[in-house]
């Protein structure tokens, strides 16, 4: 059988154990429009896993289907920042033109239409993925020329008509998007020494390099802020035949796209910060976690990784280390923002749904198949090879106390110069809007929806891990902007993303959305208020991962700062509930009885 | 290190193995900690949250996290048994329950959680879910309208029955039991006798014709909570309480064939 | 308490999307009915036959939700004219049986019932649609989502017990706390 063949070719190009399973999905989702029962069947027996297991990795990824998809599929953007900027005329467009709603398949089977959290390019909104290929600065006049020039060559990278800036010009690239790099600090986009920080790490022993990354006082990137020292000593210390290093490719956080343009421009730098990790941990392998919607930088990154090989920065015997040997494997993910979150990417790279693992074991102690794994954010590994280069004095010299060295923050909304800053900690708000052209701002979003809202008093609050700590998303709203509308946005990305796994966010997720959509319709009363505040607080403290346990705060930081968005002339509970309307809930009713019976 | 580590559990000192959880340590000093999800003999799943306690001042799930040596644990205080009121309200309305035609009211965890809880109605918006029902097997019934994603049947089978029958799939509020290798429960391994049918908190995994076969009065949470048995459990490392047995039902299967 | 007539505390009952099942819970109570009606002057409740409101209430018992803008306007009136609220039984409380409906769409209910179902015999071919028949809502649903209410007591229906001792515990004034054996959902 034809089929059955097809699955062998791919097993025998991916390997035949279950963390093949992504590459083998994507391809044939990517071949095929879906991942098919009956494929799932086939895989299922060449992986020697269950079929419910396969069934349960296909369901759970937005970028793999059980049912067939066109051989194009168009996923708007539909992030709050995209709606800002003109999503909805956008999708009309689309739908108009290709005479399907969101979520349909145009009936020759050509093209599917459907809509996507924030894919990073909250600078360049309202934006689309096309395909593989991101297609920034969409308008409905640009909407229908795409649906046409589609009909007539079906192929997305042929959308390609300029080119943005820097490397999206690389012939590996050929991409639209823009860096839009407004700021670039002097550290991590200072000059480049390839090899240099591999060079000083081979001088020293593993526990100096992870001494100099202490001495530095290096904090994640990602947000949360966990030292890379401590990490990597946990690590370090941690018994286990094999040891791996995972960088963190996959923002999703919806207003992040620093590492977009970090990818872009300095993945030696990256792959360099892996390698000083491989060799300061004793690990030999690397995972390279990119995520979905970024497929498109995956063969510039294979590339570099080649020439990596080539130049003796990666393989065996590093820089003529003899024993020192360090690879780095490129891992997709399939359109999940809860594999952001490192317990949950780690299942993911094994195979499977990319929910979030309990804690502890820390992954530090067994992260990757059970071996001790540190897992690093794009950003930090980035640190981590200009600290070896510049020394640890010259880093912690930038910044704050508690937070040394700089931020590339990823800016958005409305401000005039949308794009990447990197700041030293310490920066405040002000600044940064002024930087920006956001002066004048209403509200700003620090840290994307799972971070805080800071009112215009706040902007003098300073951008570090002491005040307002953040992954790097800084979403700005003019002083006309209905925050509900963006709150209920944001509500959609967190019922959208949860995995389900725990009662909390499954269900406060989607309660969070009805209360929201009560307010929003001014049929709200004190009585929706204490409901929508009792879930957002339960998330927050009984939710079993970060995407919960963060679920909650757009509502709460909302009423710290913004109270008057859900308080405003808001009814007590008086002799009638505010949410029921008897006219519209009998409107169905009337139409009937109107209507023709037979 | 010593691998005895003590805890106060509401102020009672409480010896645990250094590698036992907060909630194994618990059912074995006879102190009940509510739980849903958790049933003894089985890996801890940590999905209900039912069971979550303050270690030290911090939110956490008893059944994953491992006794620490000098924690200071608290378990029955009216702020968690709010947050847990919470929690069983979402079940609630996060799924279709309707206890006066259920045939696992007065057995269901969930619905004696509410009891014991004092959980008279819940008050947020009623999510009604479009769920199935897979009456497709002879004997069993899968009602996904019940179905608390609790994963008990999930690892009942995998673990006690040897089958893994049970999986899951989609995500966030689509999230369901799968049931192994399709669709349906009768192209499935499962078999009437499974002891996944008796891991079943709520009524969405059911024996066919077996329904309301023990009149009201006579049901496991009649008279007494859930949990109020724990403590005469004491020393009995597989604690299980009323309604919690999994053994499976006398003469189950027999009848139903 | 006063026993004297017109002194009494007045209570008022209703069935909207109901089975009269709670009612007959209340009956019930059996000779304590004797009592209660020494304590209370029931008011508007179909116990007694009353329509409408002639003066406030202490106490209004609410059995079912509202499946039709009918119930709403009762269930409205008992809010406007009762002190306190109780739902009473599960359809009150949330939904009950007649909110099996709720994920079936209203048009596929009535063609179901009145069109299509197997046993149908309908040779007019229409839905009942005089204007005099109460229009129904979108879905069916508890009281607490329509009016504010006061306490719940669940139960299908609640024991006699239950609705005894939430009565006597109204009527001192108190708020009524149901023991673990009459707090049940079925």
């Amino acid at each position: 059988m034809t089929a059955a063949t097809e699955v062998d070719r791919l097993v025998a190009t991916h390997g035949s154990e279950p963390p093949a399973l992504m590459d083998i999905a994507r391809d044939i989702q990517a071949a095929e429009g879906c991942v098919s029962p009956e494929r799932q069947r086939q895989i299922a027996e060449r992986l020697d896993m269950r079929i419910a297991e396969v069934r349960a990795f296909v369901g759970f990824y937005s970028f793999l289907t059980e049912e067939p998809q066109g051989s194009i599929v168009i996923r708007l953007c539909d992030d709050v920042v995209d709606r800002m900027k003109g999503f909805d005329r956008v999708r009309d467009a689309f739908e108009e033109a290709l005479g399907v709603s969101v979520g349909e398949t145009t009936p020759d089977g050509a093209i599917t239409l459907t809509t996507t959290p924030c894919i990073g390019l909250s600078d360049q909104a309202p934006a689309a993925l096309i395909g593989d290929v991101p297609v920034p600065f969409l308008s409905s006049d640009r909407a229908r020329d795409i649906v046409s020039s589609l009909r007539v060559h079906a192929d997305p990278t042929r959308l390609v008509t300029r080119m943005g800036d820097g490397k999206n010009r690389h012939p590996l690239v050929r991409s639209m998007v823009r860096n839009n790099l407004e700021r670039p600090g002097t550290f991590i986009f200072g000059p480049e020494y390839r090899g240099e920080a591999i060079r000083k790490a081979l001088s020293m022993t593993p526990f100096e390099v992870i001494r100099t990354i202490k001495t530095a006082r290096l904090r994640g990137r990602g947000g949360a802020g966990f030292p890379t020292g401590m990490k990597w000593e946990f690590t370090r210390v941690a018994r286990g035949a094999r040891k791996f290093i995972v960088c963190n490719a996959d923002e999703g956080e919806p207003g992040t796209f620093k590492d977009r343009v970090i990818l872009t421009e300095l993945p030696d730098r990256v792959i360099a910060g892996m390698t000083v990790a491989g060799y300061a941990l004793g690990a030999r392998e690397g995972l390279f976690y990119l995520r979905g919607e970024y497929a498109y930088l995956r063969p510039y990154l294979e590339d570099v990784l080649e020439r990596r090989r080539a130049d003796g920065l990666l393989g065996r015997d590093i820089l003529g280390k003899r024993g020192f040997d360090f690879d780095v494997e490129i891992r997709m993910g399939a359109g999940s923002y809860l594999c952001g979150e490192e317990t949950a990417l780690l299942n993911s790279c094994e195979g499977r749904p990319g929910d979030a693992r309990d804690r502890p074991p820390f992954p530090a102690e067994s992260g990757y198949l059970g071996f001790p794994t540190s897992v690093n954010n794009v950003e930090t590994l980035c640190c981590v090879a200009k600290i070896l280069e510049h020394g640890a004095a010259t880093f912690a010299e930038l910044g704050l106390q508690q937070s040394t060295g700089t931020k590339v923050l990823s800016v958005s909304g409305d401000c005039t110069r949308p794009g990447i800053y990197e700041v030293p900690f310490g920066t405040t708000l002000e600044a940064v809007l002024e930087m920006s052209g956001g002066e004048g701002a209403g509200a700003v979003l620090v840290g994307g929806p799972s971070g805080t809202w800071v009112n215009p008093e706040g902007f003098g609050r300073r951008i570090a891990f002491e005040d307002l700590a953040t992954g790097g998303a800084i979403v700005v709203f003019g002083p006309d902007r209905d925050l509900l509308v963006a709150l209920e946005g944001y509500a959609d990305f967190f019922a959208e993303e949860s995995c389900g796994y725990c009662t909390p966010c499954r269900v406060g997720t989607q309660l969070i959305q009805r209360y929201l959509q009560r307010f929003r319709e001014g049929r709200a009363d004190q009585g929706d208020l204490d409901g929508l505040l009792r879930v957002a607080r339960t998330l927050k403290t009984t939710s079993r991962c970060g995407l919960g346990q963060t679920a909650g705060n757009p509502v709460l930081t909302t009423l710290q700062s913004f109270s008057q968005v859900l308080e405003a002339g808001l009814p007590a509970v008086g002799t009638r509930r505010a949410a029921f309307d008897l006219e519209a809930s009998v409107a169905g009713a009337r139409a009937l009885r109107g209507g023709d019976h037979v | 290190m010593s691998d005895r580590v003590t805890f106060m559990l509401d102020g009672h000192r409480i010896e645990a193995y250094r590698s036992q959880t907060i909630m194994d340590a618990a059912i074995e000093a006879g102190v009940y900690i509510p739980r849903l999800c958790h049933v003894p003999g089985l890996d801890p799943w940590g999905s209900c949250r039912v069971c979550t306690v303050k270690v030290n001042g911090r939110p956490c799930a008893a059944c994953i996290q491992p006794a620490m040596d000098g924690a200071t644990v608290e378990n029955d205080t009216d702020e968690l048994n709010a947050w847990r009121r919470e929690l069983v309200e979402m079940l609630f309305v996060g799924g279709n329950h309707f206890c006066m035609s259920c045939e696992k009211s007065g057995n269901c965890e969930l619905q004696a959680m509410a009891y014991r809880l004092g959980v008279t109605a819940p008050t947020h918006p009623y999510l009604a879910p479009e769920r199935d029902v897979d009456a497709s097997h002879p004997d069993i019934m899968l009602d996904h309208n019940r179905c608390i994603l609790c994963a008990r049947c999930v690892r009942t089978s995998r673990d006690l029955d040897g089958k893994q029958v049970f999986g899951f799939v989609y995500r966030g509020a689509e999230r369901r039991i799968a049931v192994d290798p399709g669709v349906r429960l009768k192209d499935s391994e499962a078999d009437v006798t499974d002891r996944a049918l008796d891991a079943c908190p709520v009524g969405a995994l059911l024996r066919k014709r077996q329904g309301f076969q023990v009149p009201v009065g006579g049901r496991a949470y009649d008279h007494e909570p859930i949990g109020a048995t724990d403590g005469e459990a004491e020393g009995a490392p597989d604690g299980a309480s009323d309604g919690e047995s999994l053994e499976p039902a006398a003469s189950a299967g027999r009848e139903a064939s | 308490m006063s026993t004297e007539a017109g002194t009494r505390p007045r209570i008022a009952t209703v069935s909207l999307a109901g089975c009269f099942g709670c009612h007959m819970s209340l009956l019930d109570i059996d000779e304590r009915i004797l009592e209660l009606a020494e304590l209370v002057e029931i008011h508007k409740s179909p116990i007694v036959d009353r329509k409408t409101f002639a003066a406030r209430c202490a106490v209004g018992l609410i059995e079912g939700g509202c499946c039709n803008a009918e119930n709403v306007e009762t269930l409205r009136a008992f809010r406007d004219h009762c002190d306190v609220l109780v739902s009473v039984g599960d359809c009150a409380t949330m939904g009950g049986i007649p909110a099996l409906r709720n994920r079936v769409p209203l048009k596929e209910c009535l063609d179901e019932a009145y069109l299509s179902g197997p046993s149908t015999v309908n040779p007019t071919g229409r839905i009942p649609d005089d204007p005099e028949l109460p229009l129904l809502l979108d879905r069916v649903y508890p009281c607490h989502e329509v009016v504010p209410i006061d306490y719940h007591v669940p139960g299908c229906p609640p024991p006699a017990d239950a609705l005894w001792a939430a009565v006597q515990a109204l009527l001192s004034g108190e708020d009524p706390v149901l023991p673990y054996a009459l707090l049940k959902y079925d």
